[in-house]
């Protein structure tokens, strides 16, 4: 093999030297590379601090399937963090899929209704959470007399990841490229083929993208279910009764200050879990993508 | 990849074949009409130049379709441009071999076979000089070509003799002068078939290797 | 033989008349290109042939287009005409599935679903569009991973397994290198036996390469309609003497 010295290669001593002419970029450099450096490091301070407080206490115990005062199992939770994420995005998908359908393939452009959703979505999604929790306690609590249930929690959610789906949804298939739809519509295909057929899949990653934040954003909230799911550690045999998801038994946990210990340890399976949720939805998109 | 201009190409080529053989049809019906002094043969001959003018255009057409719908570019372009200049010389020796069968027709009725000669001859090496040239140009035979070109110092030196012997029969004033006159025509225009056959094959040097007469014209 | 007959057509983009007045026969199994500069009307009178311009919004249509006699704005289902009037986009779309998915797109929304109808409409679409060779061992893997002009030649086979009469080319080879676009005008001209093609080009060798009947457009209007050999040899008008010469403007 001949080795091949290339000439379009500098040497850090090289760039080093040609810092000396413009200190500015030398000090700019500097300060982009260490903010790098400080985010990465803040984050891996974080899970690595985590880790430490929390595989300790990650007993058996703590799976056992039911939750007293003595074992603060975390078993029931887990299934209602599940099951709060399936029937929210049940509900919320459909939702926000279909409105972004509507936005991006049926409305015309000059419909004067498009700026109201549109306007109608970002306002939402940037409401706090409190306020959502606030406004599930006075209507789906209070108003429907549904108490604090798991429907409740779920119905609260769904109002609040909403947006999230939809604006998603709207970007992903706005990505789609006009090209493949008038491909579609050219060889004769209708309008509602051309969506199903053509449009959603080649969407598919951009709308698992949002499902995933949505589910982020479901397992991590812990102030728009304090008021609407309650907080009670058991296994909701069905919608009308009151469950709390990993992220409120790990807040009731740390805030009666006799468990921090297995609070962390909660921690750690709920990182794991927004983790396996990710590579999971990723491996999905990758796996639609290819054909 | 562009099946279809190759084709075009090809049928460029069958028609300068076509060309070429009813210019040498044209050529051995004149010196046979002279040899045999037959009227009729001089006649459909001198009719015959017209077929070569209908072929003239047919060429041109295709050349001109050509070079408006396909823009041809080096040996395209070299093999077309080449093909409109060749069949002006071609056309140029149907005309000669009507204007032979024309001097046949005023020969009628005299003895001129036994002065012919070398005649028979020039005939024969310019209709070989044809036929080689117009090969050389489908086969993009360069080696033929320039055969065809030194081939010319033949029809030269068969010209010259009959020009001398002429001379000596005139000198010896035992010949009939204007029949001596027509016959050194009729040579001519032999020798001047042959000077378009060389002037044929200097195109299709030039369409092979874009050289004319040893110079790059473009 | 007439295929298509557009009479008095004006079109509007708006308050932008696009489209002056045009009048145009477009023969059968023949090739029919449109030349001139960019904005001149070409892509939009080509897409009122398979009414691709009703997706545009703010476009106002009058005049009469008809195809075999048929008012294709009047009491036309708009898919059968698609299906009829097929269209080749000027830059390569084929959609993110397999080569096949592609092309048995079409026949599947058209309700074919039998596993060997479709084999058979693949390949044959495939060797109509000289590409079968190219892809027979790479069927089931995605058409993005074929080159350009693979790519284009494979729309024009999807566009074929849906048996159109009339074949909309807009701009076809215009992002594609000379190679590839020979290969395309080549095909064009195969398929002009079966077909009736209408092809707009920027290239006005290409129109003298590979069609049969030209029509110059300038600001919206056809300025000349003639046969290719005599619009590009003798024209009539000054204006497209101008043009195809390059002495434009």
């Amino acid at each position: 093999m001949k080795k091949i010295i290339p000439i379009n290669r500098m040497t850090l001593c090289q760039r080093l030297r040609n810092y000396l002419h413009s200190p500015l970029s030398f000090l700019i450099f500097l300060l982009v590379t260490l903010a790098a450096l400080f985010s990465v490091f803040i984050l891996l301070f974080l899970v690595v601090y985590i880790l430490i407080m929390g595989i300790p206490h990650l007993t058996p115990e703590l799976f056992a399937f039911k939750y007293d005062s003595d074992n603060v199992s975390m078993f029931p939770a887990i299934i209602t963090t599940v099951q709060t994420v399936i029937l929210s995005l049940l509900i919320a998908a459909p939702l926000g899929i279909g409105c972004a359908i509507y936005l991006t393939e049926y409305a015309k452009k000059s419909n004067r209704l498009v700026p109201i959703i549109r306007l109608t979505a970002e306002t939402l999604s940037g409401i706090p959470s409190i306020v959502y929790g606030l406004f599930g306690m006075l209507f789906f609590v209070t108003a429907l007399h549904w108490g604090f249930s798991l429907l409740a929690g779920v119905c609260t959610l769904s109002i609040m990841v909403l947006p999230v789906v939809m604006r998603s949804t709207e970007e992903a298939l706005l990505s789609v490229p006009d090209a493949y739809r008038e491909a579609s519509f050219g060889l004769g295909a209708g309008r509602l083929h051309t969506i199903l057929k053509v449009v959603l899949p080649s969407a598919v990653p951009g709308i698992l993208a949002g499902m995933i934040l949505a589910i982020g954003r479901i397992i991590g909230e812990t102030a728009a279910l304090i008021y609407t799911a309650g907080t009670v550690a058991q296994i909701p045999k069905d919608v009308f009764q009151s469950g709390r998801t990993l992220a409120i038994h790990m807040y009731a946990l740390s805030n009666e200050g006799l468990h921090v210990g297995e609070a962390y340890a909660t921690a750690v399976v709920l990182l794991l879990t927004v983790l396996l949720i990710n590579t999971f939805a990723s491996v999905i998109a990758k796996k639609i993508a290819k054909v | 990849m562009r099946n279809r201009f190759d084709h075009e190409l090809d049928l460029l080529g069958n028609e300068m074949i076509e060309m070429g053989a009813l210019i040498e049809t044209a050529i051995g019906d004149a010196v046979r009409a002279l040899c045999q002094q037959d009227a009729a043969l001089a006649q459909r001959a001198i009719e015959f130049d017209a077929q070569i003018d209908e072929k003239e255009r047919d060429i041109e057409r295709r050349c001109l379709r050509l070079l408006l719908s396909q823009q041809p570019v080096a040996n395209d372009l070299r093999m077309i441009s080449s093909a409109l200049k060749m069949i002006t010389d071609m056309e140029r020796i149907g005309d000669h071999a009507a204007d032979i069968s024309e001097l046949t027709m005023r020969l009628l009725g005299q003895d001129y076979t036994p002065a012919l000669r070398h005649i028979p001859q020039m005939a024969e090496a310019t209709i070989k000089m044809v036929k080689e040239s117009v090969d050389a140009y489908v086969q993009k035979n360069q080696q033929l070509a320039e055969a065809v070109i030194a081939y010319d110092d033949v029809v030269d030196d068969l010209f010259d003799r009959v020009k001398f012997e002429l001379i000596d029969t005139l000198r010896q004033n035992t010949g009939d002068g204007e029949l001596s006159i027509d016959l050194l025509l009729v040579a001519k225009y032999f020798e001047r078939i042959g000077d378009h056959a060389v002037n044929i094959a200097e195109w299709v040097i030039f369409s092979i290797t874009g050289l004319h007469k040893d110079r790059r014209i473009i | 033989m007439k295929k298509f007959s557009i009479e008095n057509l004006d079109l509007y983009y708006g308050a932008f008349h696009a489209l002056k007045n045009v009048n145009l026969d477009i023969d059968e199994t023949c090739i029919t290109a449109f030349i001139g500069p960019s904005g001149c009307g070409k892509s939009t009178l080509l897409k009122t042939l398979n009414r691709m311009n009703d997706l545009v919004e703010g476009c106002k249509i009058t005049g009469r287009v008809l195809l075999d006699g048929e008012d294709i704005y009047y009491n036309y289902d708009v898919n059968l005409l698609r299906k009829n009037v097929g269209m080749v986009f000027q830059k390569p779309n084929p959609f993110p599935m397999s080569v096949y998915d592609n092309i048995a797109y079409g026949p599947r929304t058209h309700g074919i679903h039998s596993k060997a109808k479709l084999d058979e409409i693949v390949e044959r679409s495939l060797r109509q569009a000289a590409i079968f060779d190219e892809v027979k061992d790479r069927l089931k893997k995605s058409a993005l991973g074929l080159s350009g002009g693979q790519q284009q030649r494979l729309c024009i086979a999807r566009a074929l397994a849906v048996s159109p009469q009339v074949l909309l080319m807009d701009e076809p080879t215009s992002a594609l290198d000379p190679i590839s676009t020979s290969k395309i005008e080549d095909l064009v001209q195969e398929l002009k036996k079966y077909y009736t093609i209408v092809i707009v080009t920027h290239n006005m060798q290409q129109a003298t390469r590979i069609s049969d009947k030209t029509a110059f457009f300038l600001l919206g209007e056809v300025v000349e309609y003639d046969s290719t050999e005599n619009l590009f040899s003798m024209p009539q008008d000054k204006r497209t003497e101008d043009y195809i010469t390059g002495r434009f403007g």
